[in-house]
């Protein structure tokens, strides 16, 4: 319990001080030696509480975010912003969206952003080490045309 | 690697402040920045090295020198001709740490449970001096001969004949049951 909260209390707080992470870490052993759990009260299945909002298929998704990047005179801001939106939904994009992300790269003529967005994706698949050699092999045809390298290929997958 | 050169005893304080100075990547960055004081220009676009935000609001090095602006105007053409070596180039003039270098692990948790255990320590200190200087004499009814004395009263008594105290013992064998 003790290390669990510490990795989950680590790995939000990179900007707290070691000091007040002593001082946490021991409120919250103290805490939890006695915690109990407390049974929340469910809603009853008839009426739960869901947005009546329709709700976006993959697809949509999909196509919105290659329209997106697939913009003739895209600007670097508009680069940066969508890159980091969507690196901040709980997904891994398609390879389609990064293709046409790695496209607009080439249209702003900057490499290093096209191998960061490469590093951002294997970030994202997190434990699920299958993700990014099938993205990979997906867009190799693009890499090879626009002489992209990943990062394994300039040896900078490694520290 | 500043935490390492600094003991991970008493020098809390230090790492603190360390730890705040180097905490964003700007203050550390390009030569060149015109920094109006020791603060960090906030009103100007930042560098950072986050997992979650892959392309910062700048670029690491804003300064370029000729050879670098050789570099990017060669990045202009195909990338099929760039060498690894400038490919490589290239990412570190615009980015700091690549994301195994973001991730790699610190050893901080040694601190922090050094630490953890250093105030354990001190406050197992303090309460040794305190049952030497702080607490009053024990009662007498501590004692051992106070102890028996009681329980025999207690037997005397009958406390509890059915199913409880004196329930347990034999008062024909003189021994507990």
């Amino acid at each position: 319990m003790c290390l669990e909260q510490y990795i989950i209390f680590t790995t939000y707080n990179n900007h707290v001080d070691v000091f007040s992470k002593i001082i946490c870490m021991m409120f919250l052993y103290v805490h939890f030696s006695g915690a109990r759990m407390v049974l929340l009260p469910r809603a009853p299945l008839a009426s739960r509480c869901y947005s009546h909002s329709k709700v976006e298929t993959d697809e949509e998704f999909d196509a919105r975010w290659v329209t997106y990047f697939s913009k003739p005179d895209i600007d670097a801001w508009e680069l940066k912003k969508g890159m980091n939106t969507l690196i901040g939904y709980d997904l891994v994009p398609e390879p389609k969206i990064v293709d046409s992300a790695l496209r607009a790269c080439r249209r702003l003529n900057d490499l290093a952003s096209a191998i960061r967005i490469l590093e951002a994706v294997k970030d994202k698949s997190g434990p699920h080490k299958d993700i990014y050699p099938y993205l990979i092999q997906e867009l190799k045809p693009t890499l090879t045309e626009l002489g992209i390298s990943t990062p394994e290929e300039l040896g900078m997958d490694k520290l | 690697m500043l935490h390492l050169k600094l003991g991970r005893v008493g020098c809390l304080l230090t790492r603190r402040a360390m730890v705040a100075l180097t905490d964003s990547g700007a203050r550390l960055s390009t030569h060149g920045h015109h920094e109006v004081s020791d603060q960090l220009d906030m009103s100007q676009p930042m560098y950072w090295d986050r997992l979650d935000t892959p392309l910062p609001d700048r670029p690491w090095k804003d300064v370029l020198d000729a050879t670098d602006k050789s570099l990017k105007q060669k990045e202009k053409g195909p990338w099929s001709a760039l060498s690894k070596e400038e490919k490589i180039a290239l990412y570190r003039l615009k980015f700091n740490h690549t994301y195994p270098e973001m991730k790699r692990p610190s050893q901080e948790w040694k601190t922090v449970i050094g630490g953890m255990f250093i105030f354990f320590g001190i406050t197992g200190l303090v309460v040794i001096w305190q049952s030497f200087y702080v607490y009053p004499p024990q009662p007498p009814t501590f004692g051992e001969d106070w102890q028996a004395k009681q329980v025999q009263r207690m037997l005397d008594m009958r406390i509890n004949p059915i199913e409880g105290f004196s329930a347990k013992w034999d008062y024909e064998k003189k021994q507990w049951k």
